[in-house]
C-alpha cells in the first residue's frame, strides 16, 4: 500500500539532498512528483524530449539552453539529484537560515552562483568566456528572425566594449559580474517555492 | 454435492431476480429506487472519516511554486535605465526574464499536469489514488482491505452483468427497431431502447447523475457540445435524452454497436478516410442538422480527453456548422472515482475495467442556455466564448492550450511570438537607435 512515488526515495536520499540544496523536505517531496511526473520513460532520469514536452519551456526562446543548463558536460539523462541541483540555484537567497551551515561551501542559490548559471547560458562552449560569436548566437535565439545580422552584430559589439576590460574581446566571468553589479539578481533569478 | 448444485441454482435465481426487477425494470421507467443513494451517503462518511484519520497525519500543498506575474515588458522593464525613447539596448541581464520563466515552467506548468489524473488532496480508499500517502494506521487498512473485496468480489460482478445486459439489449433493440418503417412510433421505440440501454450502462457504472437546469437541454436541430474527460461521458449525457453520436467508425464490438444504432436512428458514423475531409465532415453535420427533426449532435470539441480540472482549447471545426449550439458542463466528482481516460496510459478495456471497480461515478451536469454565433464574431472568438461559459459554470479553469499538446508538439508560432515581443523592446517599433542619446555611463543598470 506504500505510495508509489515516495517509496522511491529514501529518507537519507532525502537528507542529503536537503544538505546540498537548502531546500525543506516537503518542497523535496514534491518536487520528486513533478519529477516522476516528467519521466515518461519511468526510468529514474529525464532526457532533454522529457523537458521539450512542456509546451511552456519549448515556446520559451531560451528554452534549449535553460534544458541544457541542467546536463552535465557531455551527458544526456539527469537524475534527481542534478535536478534539484539545477533547480537550487533559484531558491531565493533570504530563505538561507543564518549559520545553517555555515562551514558548508557557498550555497547553490547564491548572488554568485546565480550570476554563473546566467554566465554558462551565454557561454555555449564552456570555455568560461562568452565571445563575440556566442553572444550573437544567443541574441539570434532571442530576437529569432526580427532584427538583421548588422543590427544584431551592432549591439553584440558594442554590448562586448562595454563590458570587455581586459581587452580581448570577450566577457569573462569577472566582467561579467562587474557589469550586472547593480542588477537585483537576487530578485530576477529567484522562484518562490512554497513551503 | 447435490446440495452444492441446489445452493448454487437457489443463489443464480436470486441474483437473476434481483438484476431483473430491481435495476432492469425501473431503468427502462426512468425510476430509480434509491440504493444507489443510501450507498453514496455510506461512503461520504467513510471518506470523511478516512480522510480525517489521514489529515493528523500531513498536510498537503497542491502547488509546489508561486508565480510573480508581470509581462515581458514590466519585467524586463525595472532593469534599465530611464532611457525611454524608442526601444532600449539589451543588456545581458535580459537572459534572467526568460531564464525564470523556463524554470517556472520546469518546476510547475499548467499543461502537462491536465494529461494525468488530477491529485486528490485526501485519499480515497482506492490503492490507484495513493500517490503520497503512506501506512497510517492498522484501522484504515482493515477498512481498505475490505473495500478492495466490496469493490472486486460483489460490485464489479454484478457491474459486468449489467454492461453486458445493457450493451446487448442496445445491439438487439435497436436491430428490432430497425425493422419498423419511418414513423413516430418508430422514433419513440427508438428513444426508449436507447435511454433503456444507456440507464442500464449507468448502472453498471454506479453513477450518480444530478442534471441542472434541464429546461435548457439541447433541442432537436442543434449542436450540443461538452467538454470531454472519458468515453463515459457519452452514456452520462444520453441518460437523459436522445442524441445523435458522430464519429469514426470502429471495426470489432464497436463496430457492431455503431451499425445496428444507425439502424433505430440517424447517427453520423464516417468512415476513415472521410474524417480527414474537414469540408465533407462539415456539410455532413450541416444536412444533419439543417433537418430541423433530427436528434440533436453531440460533439466534444476539445477532441481529447482531459482530466476534468480545466477546458483546452475548443477546435473551431464545431462551430462553423451553424444552428444553434447548447453548451453543457460535465463535472465529476473525483472523491469517488478518477474517471479521467489516460488514453497513453490504459487502452479502453482496462480502463473500463478500472470504472467498474472503483467506488462510483459520481456527475453533475449542467445544461447551459443556448448560444449562436453573434454577428462580427468568428468561428474562433464564439469557440472560446462557449469554453468559457462552459468553465465557469463547471469551476473548471479556462486554458487556451490545445489538447492535442497531448500528443503533438508545440506550435513554433508561440515562440515566435515571444521573439518578436522581445525584439520590440529592445530596438522599438521604428528601427535601430544607434546613437541613443541616454545618460552617461553603462545602460545596464
Amino acid at each position: 500500500m506504500g505510495s508509489r512515488a515516495s517509496t522511491l526515495l529514501r529518507e537519507e536520499e532525502i537528507e542529503e539532498i536537503k544538505k546540498e540544496t537548502g531546500f525543506s523536505h516537503s518542497q523535496i517531496t514534491r518536487l520528486y512528483s513533478r519529477f516522476t511526473s516528467l519521466d515518461k520513460g519511468e526510468n529514474g532520469t529525464l532526457s532533454r524530449e522529457d523537458f521539450q514536452r512542456i509546451p511552456e519551456l519549448a515556446i520559451n526562446p531560451l528554452g534549449d539552453r535553460i534544458i541544457n543548463a541542467f546536463f552535465p558536460e557531455g551527458e544526456d539523462q539527469v537524475n534527481f539529484r542534478g535536478f534539484m541541483r539545477t533547480l537550487a540555484h533559484f531558491r531565493p537567497i533570504e530563505d538561507n537560515e543564518k549559520n545553517k551551515n555555515a562551514a558548508a561551501s557557498e550555497p547553490l542559490n547564491s548572488r554568485t552562483n546565480k550570476l554563473l548559471f546566467a554566465f554558462r547560458l551565454y557561454d555555449l562552449d564552456r570555455d568560461d568566456k562568452i565571445s563575440r560569436d556566442e553572444l550573437l548566437q544567443v541574441l539570434r535565439m532571442m530576437v529569432g528572425v526580427n532584427i538583421s545580422d548588422e543590427q544584431l552584430g551592432s549591439i553584440a559589439d558594442r554590448t562586448i566594449q562595454e563590458a570587455d576590460t581586459n581587452g580581448d574581446n570577450s566577457i569573462s566571468f569577472n566582467e561579467f559580474i562587474k557589469v550586472l553589479e547593480k542588477v537585483d539578481v537576487e530578485q530576477k533569478m529567484s522562484i518562490r517555492f512554497l513551503h | 454435492m447435490e446440495d452444492l448444485w441446489c445452493v448454487a441454482a437457489g443463489v443464480f435465481q436470486v441474483w437473476v431476480f434481483v438484476v431483473v426487477f430491481l435495476i432492469m425494470l425501473p431503468a427502462m421507467f426512468g425510476l430509480s429506487l434509491g440504493v444507489t443513494g443510501v450507498y453514496i451517503q455510506i461512503l461520504v462518511r467513510i471518506l470523511e472519516w478516512a480522510t480525517l484519520r489521514i489529515q493528523r497525519g500531513r498536510q498537503e500543498q497542491p502547488r509546489i511554486i508561486e508565480r510573480a506575474g508581470g509581462s515581458m515588458q514590466e519585467e524586463m522593464g525595472p532593469l534599465r535605465s530611464s532611457c525611454s525613447l524608442s526601444g532600449r539596448e539589451f543588456a545581458l541581464s535580459d537572459a534572467f526574464y526568460f531564464c525564470k520563466k523556463g524554470l517556472e515552467s520546469i518546476a510547475d506548468d499548467q499543461v502537462t499536469q491536465r494529461f494525468s489524473s488530477e491529485e486528490l488532496a485526501s485519499w480515497n480508499l482506492l490503492t490507484r489514488t495513493n500517490q503520497n500517502f503512506r501506512y497510517i494506521s492498522l484501522r484504515l487498512t482493515v477498512i481498505w482491505g475490505f473495500g478492495v473485496f466490496v469493490r472486486y468480489c460483489v460490485l464489479f460482478p454484478l457491474r459486468i452483468t449489467l454492461a453486458i445486459i445493457g450493451l446487448s439489449w442496445l445491439v438487439i433493440g435497436t436491430v428490432l427497431v430497425g425493422f419498423l418503417p419511418e414513423s413516430s412510433v418508430k422514433n419513440w421505440l427508438s428513444e426508449l431502447v436507447h435511454l433503456t440501454c444507456y440507464r442500464i450502462c449507468a448502472r453498471g457504472l454506479s453513477a450518480t447523475i444530478q442534471y441542472h437546469n434541464r429546461e435548457n437541454k439541447p433541442q432537436k436541430g442543434g449542436i450540443c457540445v461538452a467538454n470531454h474527460t472519458s468515453p463515459i461521458d457519452i452514456v452520462i449525457l444520453a441518460n437523459d435524452g436522445c442524441y445523435a453520436m458522430v464519429g469514426q467508425i470502429h471495426g470489432g464490438l464497436m463496430g457492431v454497436i455503431q451499425r445496428s444504432m444507425v439502424k433505430a436512428c440517424p447517427h453520423v458514423w464516417f468512415e476513415r478516410s472521410e474524417m480527414k475531409d474537414r469540408h465533407a465532415v462539415t456539410s455532413r453535420l450541416r444536412a444533419h442538422v439543417a433537418a430541423k427533426t433530427k436528434l440533436p449532435i453531440l460533439i466534444f470539441p476539445e477532441g481529447t480527453c482531459i482530466n476534468n480540472t480545466s477546458v483546452m482549447m475548443f477546435k473551431k471545426g464545431s462551430f462553423e456548422i451553424g444552428g444553434t449550439i447548447y453548451p453543457v458542463t460535465i463535472k465529476y466528482d473525483p472523491r469517488f472515482g478518477d474517471a479521467f481516460w489516460n488514453s497513453s496510459k490504459y487502452n479502453m478495456v482496462s480502463y473500463l475495467l478500472r470504472m467498474m471497480t472503483s467506488w462510483a461515478i459520481v456527475v453533475n451536469v449542467w445544461y447551459l442556455p443556448p448560444m449562436t454565433r453573434q454577428d462580427g464574431e468568428d468561428a474562433a472568438q464564439f469557440a472560446n466564448r462557449v469554453k468559457s461559459a462552459i468553465a465557469d459554470q463547471g469551476g473548471l479553469l479556462d486554458l487556451a492550450w490545445d489538447g492535442g499538446l497531448k500528443r503533438g508538439k508545440v506550435k513554433d508560432w508561440y515562440k515566435e511570438e515571444q521573439q518578436k515581443m522581445y525584439s520590440s523592446i529592445i530596438v522599438g517599433q521604428n528601427g535601430f537607435n544607434s546613437a541613443a542619446p541616454c545618460s552617461a555611463g553603462p545602460e545596464q543598470q
